[in-house]
């Protein structure tokens, strides 16, 4: 008894050390929450593992191998993150705006069907590719929008909310593509060739140029995801329509007050936030698929929100926290295969960093962090929250 | 009841509170008198364990106390009615009052009992409220009294009250102090803050006077007077009265015309309002609150669609026009809800001083927010309107309440205005910083800006106005210049919408 409460006193300092470290050092201190939360799943996913059978130290290292064993496996990595980027810009920036979009998976499938429409279409083979690339992005970026944008039409004229109208947006457009790719009578987008039901096939010309030939093709794709979390970065942080998205997201009401139009501001963030969902799709339809399926994006829109919640939605966190999402996907097959541990181990860690990082007082607690903000007068704002 | 003693508490680039004792003896009224940032919230806050001093110790009953949290005071005998009220309002009164101490009988919670509790502590200290209407439909006055049983319920015989009348009606005072004598007459004792000198002196037994942290005087209410008092908070002479030359009334800038607002229940608050004020005048709207003072203000700003009527302004018919085009035609509104309204807490002092200048052409330049220049005019401002505050890149909302009040009120008070529309404009500000802004308001009329200032206080609509309107039920019951006005026939307009002298 004694002994347990002197290990577990022993954790915490051990663990208030660490934290010191973290924030002092390395100005990480927005950031250690999900820090830990990753720590934290690992090692409950270790117990997991050995309870199971297998000596954890075997199951991590086969995965961690996978993620970064090698060049094509660090290239696989980030090419399977890259999307990831999109989906969880789209949760982020709604995010600024006091908005909750998880129709991220929606409006990746709205983004990915609209680029592999354009993209097959019989004139682009006539287009250069340095037009016929940038046509097929921005047709991807426009079907995420206008997707993305409905929820924020809804939630201004309606009162909608947009966790509800996102939600069954998803719905639709998931059945609305499958219908559509697969539907023999009438052929709607179907290619009637191929026995699994997709897409045509886009142009050459629309494809995507490859850096590295790896599993899953490494695409340029990975430039342009990586650019926008750098321009939205700097979007929210300077420009004017940044801040009106943050006052927007902090207090309507003072919004509303100092004549920032709200309701624009809600449809903009939303339509901005579906086109990041958008882009994300045709790059992947452009320069890894080269045509659409309606399995394509599953769950990657969900993913989008637990990677979005883990870099607390900065977009340049965000870079980083997917590429550990999709590295860790990317890397669990080797643990199964070396280890026999099942890739849904990785899936059940995942999902516990997000749990970590939503209930973050049970890592403040067990790491012995206060909350940043003390103040008092935080509990006071029920109505400004409003 | 209370030792105070040597506390001192910091915070990043203020000193809070400096050394401060203070004690507090069983059935006695505290007073806790200061300037905006003096720092008399911390104190009262560490005392109800919201923060930890840094220094110092804090004795209960002679007894020693270290409080993790608020819980622990709560335990102590110590409650607390914060500036800014911390209710539920979906809840009922009865939910609030035990909210965080749940009355249970089983797994469910015994509202019954509750409800009989609560029934007889009001009786007992004349606290009428009523356990099952809901918190968000009732009056500032009566959430101030859910506030006070809640205290009490948990009981509390140490009360502190945070400037508990900075948002009454004259009314509204009269029965909170009843009730505060009932309370002092049982044996609690009460700390108390206010920036109004006559209440001061009407119900302390002792004052303490804080200045920049700082104990700078003890005094009991009969040997101080509002002006001994007003000087050694502010540390200089203060005058109450305000200059003011005659008024030179030019062109009429802001009209309405049988103006209807519903608010937000869609009852029509405001039935028919028709003023004109002119520019280089200041047309005071008093009236007891409720009657549609709101609605009027939001509506004239664009803030609240009409429900009929016109409103025009510098000649132009600006009725449900959009805030910022209303804004942009040099129209300035300082809000009655500061912390809905005026601010927005979590950003920095600079970025709430640009609030709605953000996007002109001196502070953003292609859509790219201009950094430098924001804060180069936040820091003139900051320094201008004497904006107590570590620097502009603290977060407004570590600022004293009254410092919160300047920051809005000096955003507003700047630029090319022609209009001005001011609601409670210096409502939990201290004397030195009130006498700062009613001169800055009568500079402006003096410019030719035409004001239209809505108040609670009828001691303000009377020292700055130069006309008087009584609002009575959503329109003007009468109006009369103020040089004419008398305290007892706007009261009589205010309470019964008429006036006998003009049968
Ligand atoms: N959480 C905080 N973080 C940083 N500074 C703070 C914090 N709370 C208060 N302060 C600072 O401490 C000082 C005292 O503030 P306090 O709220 O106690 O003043 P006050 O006397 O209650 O003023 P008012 O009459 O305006 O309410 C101010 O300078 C304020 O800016
Ligand atoms: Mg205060």
């Amino acid at each position: 008894m004694n002994g347990a409460r002197n290990a577990n006193a022993g954790v915490g300092r051990a663990a208030s050390q660490i934290h010191r470290v973290l924030t002092e050092a390395w100005r990480l201190q927005p950031l250690y929450v999900s820090l830990y939360a990753i720590l934290l799943s690992f090692v409950v996913g270790g117990v997991l593992i050995s309870i199971i059978g297998v000596n954890p130290f075997t199951a991590y290292w086969a995965l961690l191998r996978g993620m970064v064993g090698g060049g094509d496996e660090i290239a696989g990595s980030v090419a399977r993150s890259v999307p990831f980027i999109g989906s969880a810009l789209a949760l982020a920036f709604a995010f600024r705006a006091g908005l909750f979009n998880i129709g991220a998976e929606g409006q990746l499938l709205a983004g990915g069907i609209t680029a592999a429409y354009v993209g097959a279409l019989s004139w682009m083979s006539d287009l250069p590719g340095f037009v016929a690339i940038p046509l097929i992005l921005i047709a991807g970026t426009m079907g995420g929008a206008i997707w993305g944008g409905i929820p924020g039409v809804l939630r201004t004229k309606t009162g909608a909310h947009e966790v509800i109208s996102t939600i069954m947006l998803n719905s639709l457009v998931l059945f609305g593509v499958r219908w559509m790719v697969n539907s023999r009578d009438p052929v709607v987008l179907r290619d009637t060739e191929s026995t699994v039901p997709r897409t045509d096939s886009i142009s050459d010309t629309a494809v995507l140029p490859e850096l590295v030939d790896s599993q899953p093709v490494l695409h340029v794709g990975l430039f342009a995801l990586v650019g926008i979390c750098f321009v939205v970065a700097f979007v929210l942080k300077r420009t004017t329509f940044g801040f009106e998205v943050g006052t927007v997201g902090l207090n309507p009401h003072a919004s509303h007050y100092a004549g920032i139009n709200v309701n624009r501001v809600i449809v903009a963030s939303m339509a901005a936030s579906g086109a990041f969902a958008g882009l994300a799709a045709a790059s992947e339809i452009s320069g890894t698929n080269g045509f659409f399926q309606p399995g394509t994006f599953f769950l990657m829109g969900f993913d989008g929100i637990a990677i979005a919640l883990l870099a607390r939605t900065n977009p340049v966190a965000i870079i980083a926290a997917a590429l550990l999402w999709g590295s860790m996907l990317s890397g669990a097959p080797l643990m199964q295969q070396e280890a026999d541990v099942s890739i849904d181990v990785v899936r059940i860690i995942q999902a516990m960093v997000l749990l970590f990082v939503a209930a973050d007082a049970i890592v403040r607690y067990l790491f012995r962090v206060r909350e940043l903000d003390q103040s008092p007068f935080k509990a006071t704002s029920i109505e400004g929250a409003m | 009841m209370l030792e105070v003693e040597g506390i001192t508490k910091a915070f990043p680039g203020v000193v809070a509170n400096d050394d401060v004792s203070l004690t507090l003896n069983q059935g006695e009224i505290h007073c806790l008198l200061g300037e905006n940032g003096a720092g008399k919230s911390t104190l009262v806050n560490m005392v109800f364990g919201l923060y930890r001093p840094d220094q110092g110790t804090i004795k209960v009953r002679g007894e020693e106390v270290h409080f993790e949290d608020s819980g622990d005071a709560i335990a102590r005998g110590i409650g607390m009615v914060h500036q800014h009220f911390q209710l539920i309002p979906v809840f009922t009164v009865a939910e609030n009052i035990i909210l965080g101490n749940e009355v249970t009988k089983g797994a469910f919670l015994d509202l019954d009992s509750a409800r009989r509790q609560i029934d007889s502590l009001a009786e007992r200290y004349g606290l009428a409220v009523d356990p099952d209407a809901t918190v968000g439909d009732l009056s500032v006055g009566e959430q101030q009294r859910v506030e006070l049983v809640k205290a009490l319920f948990r009981d509390a015989d140490i009360l502190i009250l945070d400037e508990p009348t900075a948002v009454l009606t004259p009314g509204e005072v009269d029965d909170f102090f009843g009730v505060v004598e009932s309370l002092t007459g049982q044996g609690k004792s009460i700390i108390f803050i206010t920036h109004k000198l006559r209440e001061v002196l009407a119900v302390a037994d002792r004052i303490t006077v804080l200045r920049a942290g700082q104990v700078v005087g003890t005094a009991t209410a009969e040997g101080a007077t509002q002006q001994s008092l007003a000087n050694l908070m502010v540390g200089r002479d203060v005058v109450f009265r305000v200059d003011k030359a005659e008024a030179d009334p030019g062109a009429p800038v802001l009209r309405t015309q049988d103006l209807r607002v519903a608010d937000d229940r869609g009852v029509e608050t405001v039935t028919g309002f028709d003023v004109e004020v002119r520019a280089g005048e200041i047309f005071g709207i008093a009236g007891v609150e409720g009657n549609g003072q709101r609605e009027l203000v939001e509506a004239i700003c664009g803030m609240r669609p009409t429900a009929g009527g016109r409103v025009e302004m510098l000649g132009q018919e600006t009725t449900d026009w959009s805030p910022r085009k209303i804004n942009e035609l040099g129209v300035a509104h300082v809000p009655e809800n500061r912390s809905k309204h005026g601010v927005v807490a979590q950003y920095t002092i600079a970025d709430n001083l640009v609030l709605n200048r953000y996007h002109h052409r001196k502070f953003s330049q292609r859509g790219v927010r201009n950094t430098g220049a924001i804060n180069a005019e936040a820091q003139e401002l900051v320094e201008q309107f004497d904006v107590r505050t570590p620097g502009v890149d603290a977060v407004i909302d570590t600022l004293s309440g009254g410092n919160q009040q300047k920051v809005i009120v000096a955003r507003e008070l700047t630029g090319d205005l022609k209009a001005l529309v001011v609601a409670q404009p210096t409502r939990g500000l201290d004397v030195g910083s009130i006498e700062f802004i009613h001169r800055k308001i009568i500079e402006l009329r003096d410019r030719g800006v035409a004001v239209l200032l809505v108040s609670a206080e009828l001691d303000e609509i009377l020292s700055l106005s130069d006309r008087i309107g009584v609002l009575y039920r959503g329109r003007l019951a009468g109006t009369v210049n103020a040089a004419d006005a008398t305290r007892e026939e706007l009261g009589l307009l205010m309470a019964t919408g008429s006036s006998e002298g003009q049968r």
